[in-house]
């Protein structure tokens, strides 16, 4: 177990064992969307407040999830970078700060178009929305930290220290509809003791959750495996590979 | 027929409904095709140095 860890920290076995798990992960996660789409779209019956209109839940809240899961996600491999200056994670922070970027635009976009036909305005400066917008800034400032500094580990640094500033940010986000009063509406799959939300919409919220979540992890390979190759191009095994031998 | 299209009316919502399914379908897409390129003209600079230094 532990060496299995240990090959994947020296960037030739990631790149090898990453290339055989690649086709694999956007197969299920295709089949997994496919899945979630049928259930959200043609499955699962209309909202009786919200009419058709809530279906945007569906790509809403999975992205809202995604946006705050790959800030931690980058932040802690960030610190993994300062602290044991480990290559791999400075990879896995840089190449998530861009897609967790999208989710976040995407979590905004897709909620401004749900809330204009529900509360009748694209935006409100509130605590919720607010905080989501910060966080894409967030994300902004570390992917343009990497695109500024030359230096490679020098930039990793610097964004890695953003980012750990930046994680305030995340329990305000998730916590903001409880504390402040909000045109928002209150979490409908947290409260785990009784959800209050049918299972015919659940499971296809799920689904899409999941089905985001390895979306994420196939571009962060995908990502990850051409920086490692830049990074190492003058070392023996890219350019034995670069050979075709 | 009629089934399909009061699908894609979703009850008087489409536009928000498929503005969202939209530009969702865009950004995912987007970040699959960028690393993809990106990944495909790495391979094959690295390709050309090697050959280049084979030559030489």
């Amino acid at each position: 177990m532990w060496t299995f860890f240990h090959q994947l920290g020296s960037p030739k076995h990631f790149y090898r064992i990453s290339g055989r798990l690649l086709p694999w992960l956007a197969g299920i996660t295709a089949l997994l969307m496919a899945a979630g789409l049928y259930g959200g779209l043609i499955n699962a019956p209309p909202d009786y407040q919200q009419g058709e209109s809530y279906r945007i839940i569906f790509i809403h809240v999975p992205s809202a999830w995604m946006s705050l899961f790959i800030y931690v996600i980058m932040a802690a491999a960030g610190a993994a970078g300062l602290i044991w200056r480990v290559k791999l994670a400075d990879v896995v922070a840089a190449a998530s700060a861009p897609i967790g970027a999208s989710f976040t635009f995407l979590a905004l976009v897709t909620g401004s178009l749900w809330g204009k036909p529900m509360w009748g305005t694209y935006w409100v400066w509130d605590a919720r929305l607010t905080s989501e917008l910060l966080l894409l800034f967030l994300y902004f400032g570390v992917i343009g930290l990497h695109a500024a500094i030359e230096d490679k580990r020098t930039a990793s640094r610097a964004a890695a220290v953003l980012a750990l500033v930046g994680v305030v940010n995340i329990p305000i986000i998730h916590f903001s509809v409880q504390w402040w009063s909000t045109l928002h509406q209150g979490p409908t799959v947290s409260k785990l003791d009784a959800p209050s939300i049918h299972l015919s919409m659940l499971v296809p919220l799920l689904i899409m959750a999941l089905a985001f979540k390895l979306y994420y992890f196939t571009v962060l390979l995908m990502r990850a495996r051409t920086e490692v190759l830049e990074r190492e191009r003058a070392s023996a095994w890219v350019r034995e590979l670069a050979r075709g031998t | 027929m009629e089934a399909l299209r009061e699908f894609f009316n979703m009850g008087g919502y489409a536009f928000y409904v498929w503005s969202a399914y939209g530009v969702t379908f865009i950004v995912l897409v987007a970040n699959v095709a960028v690393p993809f390129i990106r990944a495909r003209e790495l391979r094959a600079r690295l390709a050309r140095q090697a050959r280049m230094e084979r030559s030489s």
